[in-house]
Formats: structure tokens, sequence, C-alpha cells
């Protein structure tokens, strides 16, 4: 039971209950640094480690913390975690963490940190906290490694800097979509791929707010 | 002076915090369905905006820059790595403050913005607003019209979408792509309406 429960808090978030594609979570993030793998490996693995860790030490001290100024507490956890991924980062990735500018910083802001904080961490245990803070940083590295996948190889023919296409500057057949690096790309892909992970599991499509009346041709006449 | 518009049109226009940096998307795309909604919202950005960017600007600039402590006889201290907490310190705290006083003197205001002020307290933009002012050195007069110019950046594209999905709920959407996902594809499209913007020299 309690095996099948952390798996179920594991797995939940990668597709039936994606933090992006269905609870809109974390989204600014995810289309920012997504031009290239390489940023967006590196922003989930940073986004994971700072969900997991927040989840887990908020979880801790659940029965602590006077519920007036719970937001606070969070927010002044999950910042220090931030600092100390975003000092990490300068040291060991410089490059890297310097092209991704400001959005190792917004990490703090993120959405699903704060929201996975505020609805689970709250409630359950450490050990199930850090399972989800996992599970949830999971499902947003999926869609964040896809998009820049695709960005990516259509954008500059290559995948991790590695040339794939061979571009036609260089003499090669490839012309690159200069679109695919430009922000309105990333939009689109996402759409997309919610449109994919709904037609695929249609339980999570939206009601629409008007039901458009279908009228037949022969009611009429 | 020239120098300040121009910042002022780069940050409305050019540089738009949610089209070009997809910053406080989760509110944007959570809160665009009514433009009553949308512009409340957009109002109260843009003053939290131009409040918390100009005070972490001096917090930046006299506190924890390297060398910044330099009045008080530590020259070689530099706490900047202590940037990410303060800022975000200092937003709550504002928010809070102008909560306040809009209750005790504004109560019309108070009314039509309440709802919201807490909300932006973890909006990315004001955030990445106070980040972006810091990586590009703005001075104090330079981060007032930066702070003001991205809140009405902001404002603009939020009302823009709410309009644009207020004739988009009659309009007969594929299931899977309803609601989030037509959201993105509309929003997509205005951002590549906003790129035409960069090609302005300024």
């Amino acid at each position: 039971m309690a095996q099948s429960q952390a798996m179920k808090v594991l797995t939940e978030p990668l597709v039936n209950n994606n933090p992006i594609a269905l609870q809109i979570l974390g989204i600014c993030s995810a289309l920012a640094v997504t031009n290239q793998v390489a940023t967006a490996l590196l922003m989930s693995a940073a986004l994971t480690a700072v969900t997991a860790c927040s989840n887990f030490s908020i979880s801790l001290i659940r029965n602590h913390i006077p519920s007036s100024i719970r937001i606070i507490v969070q927010m002044t956890i999950i910042a220090s975690l931030v600092i100390v991924v975003d000092q990490l980062l300068k040291a060991f990735a410089y490059d890297l963490a310097k092209q991704m500018s400001v959005f190792v910083g917004l990490i703090i802001t993120n959405c699903i940190v704060m929201g996975r904080a505020e609805a689970f961490a709250m409630k359950e245990p450490p050990g199930l906290a850090f399972l989800d803070g996992i599970g949830n940083g999971l499902g947003y590295s999926l869609i964040l490694v896809l998009v820049g996948a695709i960005r990516e190889l259509f954008g500059s023919g290559s995948l991790l800097g590695y040339q794939l296409l061979p571009l036609a500057s260089a003499g090669g057949w490839y012309t690159p979509i200069g679109l695919m690096l430009l922000p309105p790309s990333a939009f689109f892909i996402i759409g997309f791929l919610i449109w994919g992970v709904r037609s695929w599991k249609p339980d999570q499509v939206e009601e629409a707010e008007y039901q458009i009346h279908q009228v037949h041709r022969t009611e009429v006449v | 002076m020239q120098d300040y518009l121009s910042i002022l049109i780069k940050a409305v226009f050019i540089e738009n915090l949610a089209l070009a940096f997809f910053l406080g998307m989760c509110t944007f795309l959570a809160l665009s369905k009514k433009i009553s909604t949308a512009i409340g919202l957009g109002i109260a950005v843009i003053v939290v905006q131009g409040l918390t960017v100009p005070v972490n600007n001096l917090i930046y600039q006299h506190l924890l820059k390297e060398g910044a402590l330099a009045w008080a006889g530590l020259p070689e201290v530099d706490l900047s790595f202590l940037g990410l907490i303060s800022y975000i310190g200092v937003i709550a705290a504002m928010v809070q403050i102008l909560e306040m006083f809009l209750d005790r003197f504004m109560p019309a205001l108070y009314s039509a913005l309440g709802v919201f002020l807490p909300l932006i307290t973890v909006n990315c933009a004001i955030m990445g607003g106070s980040l972006f002012m810091v990586e590009r050195d703005y001075g104090f007069g330079e981060s007032v019209t930066y702070g003001l110019g991205s809140g009405i950046g902001w404002a603009l594209a939020i009302a823009a979408l709410a309009g644009v999905r207020e004739k988009l709920k009659y309009s007969d959407v594929p299931d899977g792509l309803q609601g989030l996902g037509i959201t993105f594809i509309t929003v997509g499209l205005m951002s590549l309406g906003f790129m035409a913007f960069s090609g302005i020299q300024l």
C-alpha cells in the first residue's frame, strides 16, 4: 500500500497531472529557457532539486508553522534554496548560468514550487512530500526537455550542441527555421503538446464555456 | 531625457515582459478570461512594479552591490548573493504595505484591486523586473522608468489577451485545444505580432 502510494505520488504528475499541461503552473521559465536542450536540462535539474528540497523541509516543520505567516515562511525557505542553487550553478556551469540570466532567480516565484508546498507539503509527511517534489519536477522537466529538443533540432539543426542536420550555410541540406528560436514558437509548441496530451487522455479536456448549438440542415427544413 | 524615453518604449513594446520574456505567465493565462479582471490586475501590476523596482534598485546600489558598503567602511564586501532573498522580501512587504495603505486611504481602489494584490507577490513579472534591473545595472531614474514601462507593457498584453479570449469563447475550438491549449496558440500569435516592434532601433 505504502509502496503503491509512493509510486503514485511520483508518477502521477508525469502525464496525468502534469504541472505545466494541466495545472498551469510554472510556465514562465518553461518557455524562456527552452531554445537549447542544455539550458532546458539544467533548468529542470535546478527546479526538481528546489521543489523536492523545499517540499521536504516545509513538510518537516508543517505542524509548527502558524497558518497566518505560512506564505512568508515558505518563501524564505524557497528563496534560501534558490540562492544555494544559483551559487552552485555560477560556480560549476558559469556559461550556461549566464545564458539563463534571471531565470534561475525566478525559480523563487515559480508557481510549481509554491503550489506544491502549499497544496501537498503542508499536509503530507516529509518522505511523500519529497517524492511529490521529485515527481512534479520530473513532469516539468519532461515538457521542458521535449520543447527544448524540438526547438533546438529545428531551429539550429543540433541537439545538445552536436550538429545532427548539416546546415545549408555550412554546405549541408538543412535550412534552419529561425522562428523556432524566437519566443512565439515556444507558445505554439506547448499549445500543440497540450493538444496532443489531451487527445491521448480525453478526460483532461476542459469543458467549453459555451456549447455551440449544432444545427442540422434537415432540422431547418 | 531621450535615454529615459527609449527605456520606456523598449520596456513596453520591444522587451514586453509577458510576450518576449514569458514572465508572469501563470497569472497571465489564468486570469485573462474577462477584460475587467485583466485591467484590474494590469493596473495593480503597474503600481507594484513602479514601486518595487526603484526600491530594489536603491537596496542593490547602496547595500548589496560589490563595494556598495564603502560608506560603512567595508569596501570589499560583496553581498550580491543575498539579492534574491532581499528582493522577494521587499516585494512581499511592499505589497502588504500597499494593501494596508489602500484599505485605509483609498477604499474604492482597494475594493477594485484588493483581490489581486496578494497574487502579485508570486507574479514572476515583478521579480523578473527587479532582476533585469540588477542585471542591466540601471541607475535610480532609469529604474523608475523601467519599472513603470515594464508594468505598462504587461498590463497592455493581458488586457489585449482578455479581449481576444472574450471573443474566442464563442468559437468552435477542437476538443483537445479547448481552454489552455488555444490560449497558448493565441498568446503565440500575439507574441508574433509584438515581434514586429523588434525592428525599432532606439
